[in-house]
């Protein structure tokens, strides 16, 4: 009780004392700075496109404040400010139908399909490689040089060609990009659960030995529960690498619909403001994907007694 | 004519030898390779335990008391010499669930309840859920720790936690326990009052019992049978038969008697034990 009572004129002398103390005061200093920075290099980036501007239609002696106005309100600047980026996204999210072709929600549920069915497939092919992998030491000489070496290939690279082939055998779609996803994802679920299904103390696999359990016993019961924190980790790791699969996907076919498409179709016209948006949605896209299994990480842990 | 006194001695007679051997180790070695050469963990062990023995293993570190216990318990496999559990091989005896096994640490997982916990290996020996049931109630009842069924193992002190690992070796039912240093961890008090307890245990099941420990006060207030181990090779330096009644409590540890078995292990412990490297 003295505590409290000793303690409240202290906090009334700084008002920012209590706001910095939590996560929101300072998460929105540094939002506030990167906008700040942001509309700083706008400014710098657009300014040499703005004289010749200037120097073209004649105009002499321009206003620094009229010329930073300017730079931040161009057609196609090199780097958008971020309020235009914010009305391209309002504009093509909350003003346009959701069938329309200029929708970035139409575009971003079709990027979010092959997202979600890559993800599935690989995380899926991920945990089954790795109990291949715990349980077998020919799986685990022969597969992981394999598994680990297919991540070395660049994606861009690999990407046309998986289309292509798949497109030869009569699959096209959703399918082919989704393929593309789980190329991404299944590697660090793999990587994840293969030391998540390891990590059970010595102590542990003793227990279970002392009881005679047979290996699938000591999977169900010890290894699958001791690897649960590593296999939401490594999914997050996952969905966020499928994500950027799904995108890549859409690149080397001239897709006509996905976030991908959008980036594709901005970059040949030069239409910055329209890229800058699709890559905001999309990174917003993957931090609430990410965010998602976050949540069901906190009640999958709550729900095993492990969340204290 | 025989007299009543006289029939009942015989009687007696008759049942020590028909008293159960539980472990028969006979010239038993273990040497462990290892990259700076073999490590010879145990040499020539020669031990009888009998059935309703509590037979300490005292030494000090690396003398291979655990490596024993582990031994009986087919965690590790001799090099040399033979043993048998219960007449079979410790492999079969472990098959067979002969004993329970308690670590140093109570080794709960974390997931689990307690009362999920203690079912662990009666799940894995496919046991009904109505057995299952019961068998947690009476072991939860026997390491008094009712009530705390739904409870993880975090929100447990240590000393409770040790409690649940012995009652989840206990709901094997076995007739052998196998426990290392399970109090190791635990202050002194607590100790004391765990060791009081499962004395009454001990008394109430009439289990045969391998204690590992490092403690002399323990090894002789718990013990039948104290077996001084040594380093370098491990081997059995002294087996002390304890005198002490079976029904003792803490008081006993300042009885002359105690005392004397106390000096005796501690003779063994320093003979044993070469300070000169």
């Amino acid at each position: 009780m003295t505590d409290t009572t000793l303690s409240s004129p202290r906090t009334n002398l700084s008002p920012f004392a209590g706001l910095m103390s939590g996560t929101v005061g300072p998460v929105t200093v540094v939002v506030l700075a990167i906008l700040a920075i942001w509309y700083i290099a706008a400014a710098a980036l657009n300014t040499p496109f703005q004289q010749d501007m200037y120097e073209r239609a004649g105009q002499e002696h321009v206003q620094f404040t009229q010329l930073i106005a300017d730079t931040w309100a161009q057609e196609r600047p090199v780097l958008p400010a971020p309020h235009q980026v914010v009305v391209e996204i309002w504009n093509t999210t909350v003003e346009k139908k959701i069938t329309s072709k200029r929708s970035l929600i139409y575009h971003s549920s079709i990027t979010l399909s092959s997202t979600l069915l890559g993800f599935l497939i690989g995380t899926t092919l991920g945990i089954l490689l790795a109990v291949g992998i715990v349980h077998s030491r020919v799986l685990d000489k022969s597969l992981m040089p394999w598994i680990i070496s297919s991540q070395t290939i660049p994606i861009l690279a690999i990407a046309p060609m998986i289309i292509v082939v798949l497109n030869a055998i009569g699959v096209s779609g959703l399918l082919p990009k989704a393929m593309i996803s789980t190329y991404l994802s299944f590697f660090p679920v793999t990587v994840g659960m293969v030391k998540g299904l390891r990590s059970p103390e010595v102590i542990h696999m003793d227990l279970m030995h002392t009881y005679s359990a047979t290996r699938v016993q000591a999977f169900w019961k010890l290894r699958l529960p001791y690897a649960v924190p590593f296999l939401f980790t490594s999914m997050k790791i996952g969905m966020a690498a499928s994500l950027v699969g799904a995108i890549v996907g859409e690149l080397p076919t001239g897709a006509v619909a996905g976030l991908g498409a959008r980036l594709l179709a901005g970059s040949y016209y030069g239409q910055t403001i329209q890229i800058w948006s699709a890559l905001i949605v999309a990174a917003i896209l993957a931090g609430s994907l990410v965010a998602l299994i976050g949540i069901m990480e906190k009640v999958a842990l709550k729900r095993m007694g492990m969340a204290q | 004519m025989l007299t009543a006194a006289e029939i009942e001695d015989g009687l007696d007679d008759a049942m020590k030898e028909h008293v159960k051997r539980v472990i028969d180790i006979d010239k038993l070695s273990l040497t462990f390779q290892t990259n700076d050469g073999p490590v010879h963990a145990l040499s020539d062990i020669d031990l009888k335990i009998d059935e309703g023995d509590f037979v300490s293993f005292i030494g000090p570190s690396g003398c291979g008391k655990t490596t024993l216990l582990r031994v009986i318990a087919d965690l590790e496999q001799p090099t040399a010499g033979s043993i048998t559990v219960n007449g079979v091989s410790p492999q079969e005896a472990r098959l067979n669930r002969a004993y329970g096994y308690v670590f140093q640490a109570a080794a709960l997982y974390p997931w689990r309840t307690i009362a999920k916990n203690v079912a662990l290996p009666l799940e894995i020996m496919g046991l009904s859920r109505a057995e299952q049931q019961d068998r947690i109630a009476r072991n939860m009842e026997l390491v008094n720790l009712a009530g705390f069924e739904k409870k993880y193992p975090w929100q447990l002190s240590g000393g409770m936690q040790q409690r649940a690992s012995i009652a989840r070796a206990l709901a094997v039912e076995p007739d052998l326990l196998l426990m290392d240093e399970p109090f190791g961890a635990l202050d002194e008090i607590v100790r004391d009052h765990l060791n009081e307890q499962l004395l009454q245990l001990w008394a109430k099941t009439n289990k045969t019992v391998v204690f590992v420990t490092h403690s002399i006060p323990e090894a002789v207030f718990l013990s039948t049978k104290i077996v001084v181990l040594c380093p370098r090779p491990g081997r059995i330096y002294d087996v002390i038969e304890s005198d002490l009644p079976r029904d003792r409590n803490l008081d006993i540890r300042e009885s002359p008697e105690f005392l004397k078995i106390a000096h005796r292990v501690r003779d063994g412990l320093r003979a044993g034990h070469s300070y000169e490297d």
